[in-house]
């Protein structure tokens, strides 16, 4: 059997489709299919012909064997310094051989170049910045997923995943009337509570358009309220739309480059229609790598920049702090010791250090510093997907004890974590370790210390 | 023989090394490609230049990165290595005597002594890096009989020309084989590892232009290497 029904080459375009494949629970027949997919090894050597080149090539060539990458790797120092969780071992023996071979690998090989792909690594690029030759094995391994995604030996969750992203434009089945809908339910919640609030869908040349996270309107809708009451507050003219408000991507993760491209498409052709001077994306750090770091150059925009200037949100806090917009109540302001998650995607990959420290001065009198940390941070442990996959779950959890490390030695049990997948790493981390931590995103914390002016309070 | 190794071979020798490294690095930034690596080489290019220089010189310098101050050992044997390697032969003054000879040039020469003691060292370090190898397991894993060989035909001019130089055995037969394991070398560099004589400064600058455009460079004061 070349290809399986629900395990083969074919990406999830329908929505029967994406039913069929989700009503397969964990991906258990998914799992079973693909010891039978044959690998399309004239496919996977064209690709190679078509897209290893000279950097990836070098790469692979150069690379010394020193083993300096070791210590970089939180897999490899969370299971105990294992050989195989050496950086440099995995990018060779999977990607190295598939290049050495030009493609001649069978099932097992890519079973195997999966599981690294997928289970050992969370491309949180941070062994690239202790290569003496700056090989960058996190790059290797985004473009590795996307070898696999295109042989069909990718996670279940994945394909799902970017799926989901070819049909609804958003990583999740929220539809552009559930994400209106959304909006303006979250504005009435709310107004009496904030006189005036709104949620303003689809507004032309408003200063700000905000685009979220699919799980904040279908898990989280709070976080859409609160964002908006921040706005509110701030005095922003602001706007949200109604097509292109997703910023994240499950395909990134996938390595499914053609639904990578759709996907931020969506959002360039909302700041094309609406021509709002910039754009601010929720406290979610893939969803600002995809959209904005990496996604104009799955859209071909030469400039490698998204048609209006693009922003985290810790960079709007940063700034509604600094102008004074957003003024914090000194009384308000976080006693006990409280530390910051730095994610590897705005971070390390975008440079926003300096943002998260300047917050910090405004809203902690005991902000602990991880070590190590900025660009140097180790991955939460959930990032590149990680958090999502059944069939890596033991490996995260056991991956999670980093960051479980790091976190206490800074003394603090507050960690301020403006990342879904950051977030969602600490939470599972206190689920499976229970060390007494919480976490938060900047919103509710934000919400609780900000001064709000006269005009701006309900009458009651 | 030594006519032979010292001219129409020695001739040779450098051409390959010479056009061989020239098309390492064209052929490099040739594969460069704005989409597939993602990094907008050609726009925002004082962005780029800027990142390429500190990525080139942050590491190029013993200790002036994060991962140089992590493995303070290794970083003094790969530094005394790369030194011994590149400064001996050409400030050597029996080489510079050789081209006084042959072209009435010359550069400055290091003091005997200096030569003998930069010799030495880098292939102590050699013997280090490959106890390193033995020794630690994050490196065995990695290690193959590649790395071995490159390692050998980067020491063996060194250590035959030492050979040579204390002219305690056969000095004819010592200098012939340094010479050939020189132009061993000189032809091993362009198709081998050995290749990071011109890759490393490649890479440097590509990563550094990455970060400098693309991942940050624009938004702050650059990455911390």
């Amino acid at each position: 059997m070349p290809e399986g029904i629900f395990c083969n080459r074919t990406p999830i375009n329908t929505v029967e489709a994406l039913h069929t494949l989700l009503a397969d629970k964990s991906g258990k027949t998914y799992y079973a299919e693909m010891n039978a997919l044959e690998v399309d090894r004239a496919a996977l050597k064209a690709t190679l012909d078509k897209t290893c080149k000279s950097r990836i090539r070098t790469w692979l060539e150069i690379c010394a064997h020193c083993g300096m990458c070791a210590d970089s790797c939180f897999f490899y120092l969370a299971n105990n310094k294992d050989p195989k969780q050496v950086p440099s071992y995995k990018i060779q023996s999977t990607l190295g051989q598939i290049v050495k071979k030009n493609g001649d690998v069978d099932n097992a090989f890519m079973q195997m170049v999966m599981d690294t792909a997928w289970g050992k690594c969370t491309c949180c690029n941070r062994c690239g910045m202790y290569c003496p030759f700056g090989i960058d094995m996190g790059v290797m391994f985004g473009y590795l997923r996307g070898l696999c995604y295109s042989q069909g030996f990718v996670p279940w969750e994945l394909k799902i995943g970017a799926g989901m992203h070819r049909i609804y434009r958003a990583q999740m089945d929220v539809t552009s009337e559930d994400w209106v809908d959304t909006c303006q339910w979250m504005a009435e919640e709310n107004e009496e509570d904030w006189p005036g609030l709104e949620i303003p869908v689809d507004k032309e040349d408003a200063d700000i358009i905000y685009t979220v996270n699919a799980r904040e309107p279908k898990h989280y809708p709070e976080d859409l309220a609160e964002a908006a009451i921040l706005f509110h507050i701030a005095g922003e003219n602001w706007t949200v739309p109604s097509v292109g408000w997703e910023e994240t991507s499950l395909a990134m993760f996938a390595g499914d480059w053609e639904a990578c491209k759709l996907q931020v498409q969506a959002v360039y052709d909302a700041m094309e229609r609406l021509k709002p001077k910039r754009m601010v994306v929720t406290e979610c750090g893939h969803a600002y790598r995809a959209t904005v770091i990496e996604g104009p150059y799955w859209a071909g925009l030469k400039s490698g920049k998204t048609p209006v200037p693009s922003f985290h949100y810790v960079e709007w806090v940063a700034e509604a702090l600094r102008t004074g917009k957003l003024k914090i109540d000194p009384s308000k302001r976080i006693k006990e010791p409280v530390t910051y998650q730095d994610s590897c995607n705005y971070i390390r990959n975008a440079g926003l250090k300096e943002c998260a420290r300047e917050i910090m001065s405004y809203i902690a009198e005991d902000f602990r510093e991880m070590s190590p940390n900025k660009e140097h941070n180790f991955c939460c442990g959930g990032g590149g997907g990680m958090n999502g996959l059944g069939r890596y779950r033991e490996q995260r959890n056991i991956g999670l004890k980093v960051k479980r490390d790091q976190i206490l030695a800074t003394g603090a049990k507050l960690v301020v974590s403006p990342c879904h997948n950051c977030w969602d790493a600490i939470r599972d981390l206190e689920e499976v370790y229970h060390v007494g931590i919480r976490w938060s995103f900047l919103k509710p914390l934000l919400l609780k210390m900000v001064i709000v002016p006269d005009h701006l309070k309900s009458e009651e | 023989m030594y006519d032979f190794v010292t001219g129409p071979l020695a001739w040779l020798a450098f051409s390959v090394f010479l056009v061989g490294v020239i098309a390492r690095v064209v052929l490099y930034i040739r594969g460069l490609d704005w989409k597939l690596d993602r990094v907008t080489y050609t726009v925002n290019v004082s962005y780029g230049v800027k990142g390429a220089i500190r990525s080139i010189l942050q590491w190029i310098f013993p200790f002036g990165t994060h991962s140089w101050r992590s493995y303070p050992f290794m970083t003094v044997l790969v530094f005394a290595f790369h030194i011994g390697i590149l400064f001996t032969p050409i400030f050597l003054i029996a080489h510079n005597l050789i081209m006084w000879e042959r072209w009435g040039i010359r550069l400055w020469t290091l003091p005997e002594p200096a030569a003998d003691f930069l010799t030495l060292t880098m292939m102590t370090c050699a013997v280090f890096l490959v106890l390193r190898r033995i020794a630690l397991s994050e490196v065995r894993i990695l290690t193959t009989g590649y790395d071995y060989l490159v390692l050998t035909i980067a020491v063996a001019p060194f250590f035959t020309g030492y050979m040579a130089h204390l002219q305690v055995a056969d000095y004819r037969f010592w200098l012939i084989l340094h010479i050939l394991s020189g132009e061993v070398m000189l032809v091993a560099i362009p198709f081998t590892k050995l290749s990071h004589f011109v890759g490393f400064f490649l890479s440097r600058a590509q990563i550094g232009m990455d970060y400098g455009i693309k991942r940050g460079g624009m938004k702050n004061k650059g990455l911390a290497w």
